[in-house]
């Protein structure tokens, strides 16, 4: 058996399979190690992908050539794009994944991946030379070595099932939790923090009445996940709506010391925009009901995943209050909801690059950062893997910036600022939200992951073709002036002003398109669908684009500082006890970087500047 | 890269004999012209009529210093003006209206920086000193306008934080529980909003007049001497002085120079509890005078229990024992000061430790008219984005997002800054999300 690699990544959920796939498309030896070869893939909680914000993720990790958007695209079930009427910049694609061709997707694409490995076992614990981590040691007792290591193991760190009087040590439901690996995560003094998050009952949908409730159909039209795929395929299905009763309230408001947190059971903090029923009831109180989705799990799985009523009370009254709901009189329920807690590693411990600070060679990605959501993981995971497998080939980190990506804004916020519940991405976090769209992905960061040779061919001729028709579209779009006289002769309503308006002035005219163009310049319809939407999206946000460049600038002036990631800052002076610890913990590598840590001040920041250029004179 | 030209006072703020004005950038030369001090030798002295509009602003002494051979790196100048807050006001006024900004603080260390003029030792002794200006605008921003104004701003900052979640929830939440047309519902937050920023606009315009930063407050014991103590330094009858106990029922405030420093001194109700409706109301001024005020001194008879008072009291306070001139009085620690309002012993003491403590307290803070200009602007700029991105809200909510963040960051500049966790915050307690 090979015990030599580039990379090992442990952890076979979302963040381990996007870091997996990444490292071996960068070339790296690649070995994905995990408890259960069967589960790789698994979608342990709601089997949905994309979303608002999370939609614009799994886009972006598309566009480096990732797998979560062309797997989703041949497992999706019900597409949707959510803010269909809204403007293209928060619009995003979702769908409910069918968890057994999501799972067998994933498994044959890994399986057929060049350069990765996978094998069923444990990591029982790190091998180390100084501080640096140079491999692990198997439950089997190998020793694996590797330039690199990236961990994705999710709420393995103390995680706790609670389930009315249950208290189970747990990852998963039902999977073992690691204690060694632990272990050596907590004997690096790393901080760390608690987190709880919950999920429901899952039903057996062949008890609910059906016929009774109202259901909400996919798009008829689905728009797919990734820039490579053309057509859904996949049968598309449509998901019930229920609601909780008066009935249901009471019965839980009568129960509520059977809950992890009412009963004062657990520390974690939970997710505010992931309330329990129990939280729902107690803090919405007016409230006299909740909508309930419920969402099939596959095609031909009966499992029904009860969207919006995670809980942790006894299972004798999860059966009582689920048969309050309309259509759910008669309901046979194959497990039952609970709450589960976990340690975290702080991610302020991390560079940007997703690398442990004081564990250089190790990488983390997904839930053990204090995130939620397979596209946060898959975005993560797709950030340490391309690193770990930079790291490997001796090669410079990519960090993507916020004025960039979703995927920058999170790695930043999350290693800047630190999180107090599970981290989950919206697009109000995007300060650049015009310009981060899910339409424009590709062209923002398929460019980076050709750079970064992790963009396979068939992507490559695609974008490049793509590429091409945009470049010829900008510059006629900018550079074709009109008169008033002109464009009056096209049919469009212009004041007699005088004034030259562009092509690209005249699109954001309200209900103007390319097709009034299209006779004086036949060149627009050689333009593929994607390439005319992209070009008249761009025109109707033109100004707010050209000031979003414009700040982009000025975050860049600060980017472009640079500080010292071995700066000591105890030997800096004018700097607050409560500063000079945050700064320590982050470590900012850049100016920019810093002025976004909780609390800075621009005394502090004008003390960390001078440092910043004295280091400069000093190389 | 940098354009533009910024301002700041280099002196203290107060009535001292010269009061400097620093400018930096590329627009100084115009700006000296345009006041008519153009042509003048670097680094010499020169006397020159300052004027603008015609109207004579000061006989003042001007310096000029070009780039890059300057403090900054960039062509800079020093006014020297007399040092009166009339003049100052008045140049100040002059300077934005030909362009010029007031600078941020750290702005004057950071350019020096950005064109490698300073060195690491004096980059640190100043970042302390930076912190406090910040920290000092801060609470002049709502200390020195009054309690109406400071309650205004802070409705300001909550009209947008709910404007903003409204336009938030919308977009992140489309598939939730949430009403629709959230968005269409911000419409109503942000007119109002609109018209409370318009008003506020109007009424700087109209040059009411910002009071001195600086306050002292007098706080103590129904009849402990506080208003004849506040005669004694007023040096005028500002208040009634009378044995009977509770005789100043509201708030009496005396305008005084203390050091050189200008300070409003006030003299509040006694504290005690009562019946009577009218001294109730000056108990609580008082109380929120003396939270509010920079320095409280603590009035104390012989023989005065703590009471009400010693709850306001903040370190670094003075305790003043009256009635020196009745008996021997115990002095109780280096906060102390015995007085006699009668004989006139201590008085000068007194003075010369609320002198102290104005020079360590003021020593590098913003000039008040300096501030009142930062905040018109960052209002302006707030007013411009919240008009923009009511009028968007037609278009899309996203548009009218980034209009109202940017009206998030000009308003945070003055109330305290709006996050996106604020945001987050306001959306989830108002909104049953999760579905």
């Amino acid at each position: 058996m090979k015990l030599k690699f580039d990379v090992i990544v442990i952890g076979g959920g979302h963040a381990g399979c996007e870091a997996a796939a990444v490292s071996a498309r960068a070339g790296a030896d690649t070995l994905l190690l995990t408890q259960k070869l069967e589960t790789i893939g698994e979608m342990s909680c709601n089997p949905a992908i994309g979303g608002l914000g999370k939609g614009h993720l799994v886009r972006e990790i598309d566009a480096m050539d990732g797998i979560m958007g062309r797997l989703g695209d041949v497992s999706g079930i019900q597409f949707r794009l959510l803010n269909r009427s809204r403007g293209a910049a928060v619009q995003g694609p979702r769908s409910q994944i069918d968890r057994r061709l999501y799972r067998e997707a994933m498994q044959a694409e890994l399986a057929r991946t060049p350069n990765l490995s996978l094998r069923a076992g444990t990591a029982e614990r790190l091998i180390l030379d100084g501080n640096r981590v140079v491999g692990v040691v198997t439950g089997g007792g190998e020793e694996i070595r590797a330039a690199a290591v990236v961990l994705t193991t999710g709420t393995f760190l103390n995680g706790v099932i609670h389930r009315g009087d249950e208290r189970i040590p747990a990852g998963r439901d039902g999977e073992a939790p690691s204690t060694g690996l632990a272990a050596d995560l907590y004997g690096a003094g790393l901080q760390m923090g608690r987190l709880k998050t919950g999920t429901p009952a899952r039903l057996d949908g062949r008890s609910i009445a059906w016929d009774r409730l109202e259901m909400q159909a996919a798009d008829e039209t689905p728009v797919p996940f990734s820039f490579l795929t053309d057509r859904i395929t996949v049968p598309q299905i449509a998901c019930g709506i229920t609601h909780t009763t008066e009935e249901t309230h009471r019965i839980i408001a009568d129960n509520l010391g059977e809950s992890a947190v009412y009963g004062g059971h657990l520390t974690g903090r939970g997710p505010r925009y992931c309330p329990s029923i129990e939280d729902k009831v107690v803090r919405f109180a007016d409230k006299t009901s909740h909508q309930v989705f419920l969402e099939p799990e596959g095609l031909d799985d009966p499992t029904v995943y009860p969207n919006g009523i995670s809980t942790s009370v006894s299972p004798a009254t999860q059966s009582a209050f689920l048969r309050t709901m309309p259509g759910l009189e008669d309901v046979a329920v194959f497990r039952f909801g609970y709450a589960i807690e976990y340690d975290y590693v702080d991610p302020r411990e991390l560079t940007p690059a997703l690398e442990v600070k004081r564990r250089p060679g190790l990488y983390l990605a997904g839930q053990i950062n204090g995130t939620t959501g397979y596209e946060e993981a898959g975005a993560q995971g797709l950030i340490a893997g391309l690193n770990a497998a930079r790291a490997a080939a001796g090669s410079d980190p990519i960090v993507l910036g916020r004025d960039q990506a979703y995927i920058g804004v999170m790695i930043d916020d999350l290693v800047t600022r630190g999180v107090t519940e599970p981290y989950r991405m919206f697009t109000s976090r995007a300060e650049y939200r015009l310009t981060l769209r899910a339409d424009n992905a590709d062209q923002r960061l398929s460019p980076v992951g050709l750079n970064a040779g992790v963009v396979g061919p068939e992507r490559a001729r695609q974008f490049a073709v793509k590429a091409a028709q945009l470049a010829e579209a900008a510059s006629l779009v900018r550079e074709t002036r009109f008169t008033p006289q002109q464009a009056q002769a096209l049919g469009l309503s212009v004041n007699a002003d005088g004034q030259r308006r562009s092509m690209r002035d005249l699109l954001a005219y309200p209900g103007v398109d390319l097709t009034a163009f299209e006779s004086a310049y036949p060149a627009i319809t050689g333009w593929s669908p994607a390439v005319r939407e992209q070009v008249e999206i761009d025109a109707g946000y033109a100004s707010y684009l050209d000031r979003q460049a414009a700040d982009a600038v000025a975050l860049r002036r600060e980017e472009d500082l640079q500080v010292p990631s071995d700066l000591d800052y105890a030997a800096i002076g004018g700097l607050s006890h409560e500063i000079r610890e945050k700064l320590t913990l982050v470590r900012p590598l850049t100016l920019g970087q810093a002025g976004r840590i909780e609390g800075m001040t621009p005394g502090a920041l004008t003390a960390l500047l001078s440092h910043v250029k004295k280091a400069r004179v000093a190389a | 890269m940098i354009t533009d030209t910024i301002f700041a006072l280099a002196t203290p703020p107060g009535r001292g004999a010269i009061a400097i004005l620093r400018l930096s950038g590329p627009g100084v030369d115009t700006a000296l012209s345009a006041l008519g001090a153009g042509g003048l030798r670097a680094r010499m002295a020169s006397l020159r009529s300052l004027s603008h509009d015609g109207e004579i602003l000061d006989q003042a002494l001007v310096l000029r210093f070009p780039g890059p051979a300057s403090y900054t790196g960039e062509d800079c100048a020093e006014l020297h003006l007399h040092g009166g807050r009339a003049v100052v006001e008045a140049v100040a006024e002059a300077l934005t209206a030909l362009g010029l900004r007031p600078a941020e603080p750290g702005e004057f260390t950071r350019r020096a920086f950005e064109h490698g003029r300073m060195d690491l030792a004096q980059a640190e002794a100043v970042a302390d000193l930076i912190d406090a200006e910040t920290a000092s605008q801060r609470s002049q921003a709502l200390g020195q306008l009054d309690g109406a104004l400071s309650r205004t701003y802070a409705r300001f900052r909550a009209d947008l934080l709910k404007a903003l979640a409204l336009v938030e929830a919308e977009i992140d939440f489309p598939d939730e529980d949430v009403p629709d047309n959230l968005a269409r519902m911000a419409g109503p937050v942000l007119d109002g909003l609109i018209a409370d920023l318009r008003q506020a606009l109007a009424d700087a315009a109209r040059g009411e007049r910002v009071r001195s930063g600086y306050r002292i407050v007098l706080i103590g014991e129904t009849n402990a001497g506080k208003s004849s103590l506040f005669n004694a330094l007023a040096a005028r009858e500002a208040a009634i002085v009378t044995p009977v106990a509770g005789t100043t029922r509201d708030v009496l405030d005396a305008e005084l120079i203390i050091g050189g420093y200008a300070v409003t001194l006030s003299d509040t109700a006694g504290l005690r509890l009562s019946e009577d409706v009218v001294e109730v109301e000056g108990v609580r001024r008082a109380r929120a005078r003396a939270e509010a005020a920079e320095l409280r001194l603590w009035v104390r008879a012989p023989g005065d229990a703590p009471g009400e008072a010693a709850t306001l009291i903040q370190p670094g306070d003075l305790t003043v024992l009256t009635k020196a001139d009745l008996g021997p009085v115990a002095e109780e620690g280096a906060g102390t000061v015995v007085v006699s309002t009668v004989t006139g012993a201590g008085l000068a003491d007194l003075h010369a430790r609320i002198a102290s403590r104005l020079m360590a307290d003021l020593a590098g803070t913003d000039f008040p008219v300096v501030t009142r200009e930062r905040h018109r602007r960052r209002l302006v700029e707030a007013l411009a984005a919240v008009e923009a991105g009511r009028a968007a809200l037609e278009h899309g909510p996203e548009i009218a997002g980034d209009d109202l963040r940017r009206a998030a960051t000009a308003l945070g500049r003055v109330t305290g800054a709006i996050g996106v966790e604020d945001i987050l915050g306001e959306v989830f307690s108002t909104f049953c999300i999760g579905k």
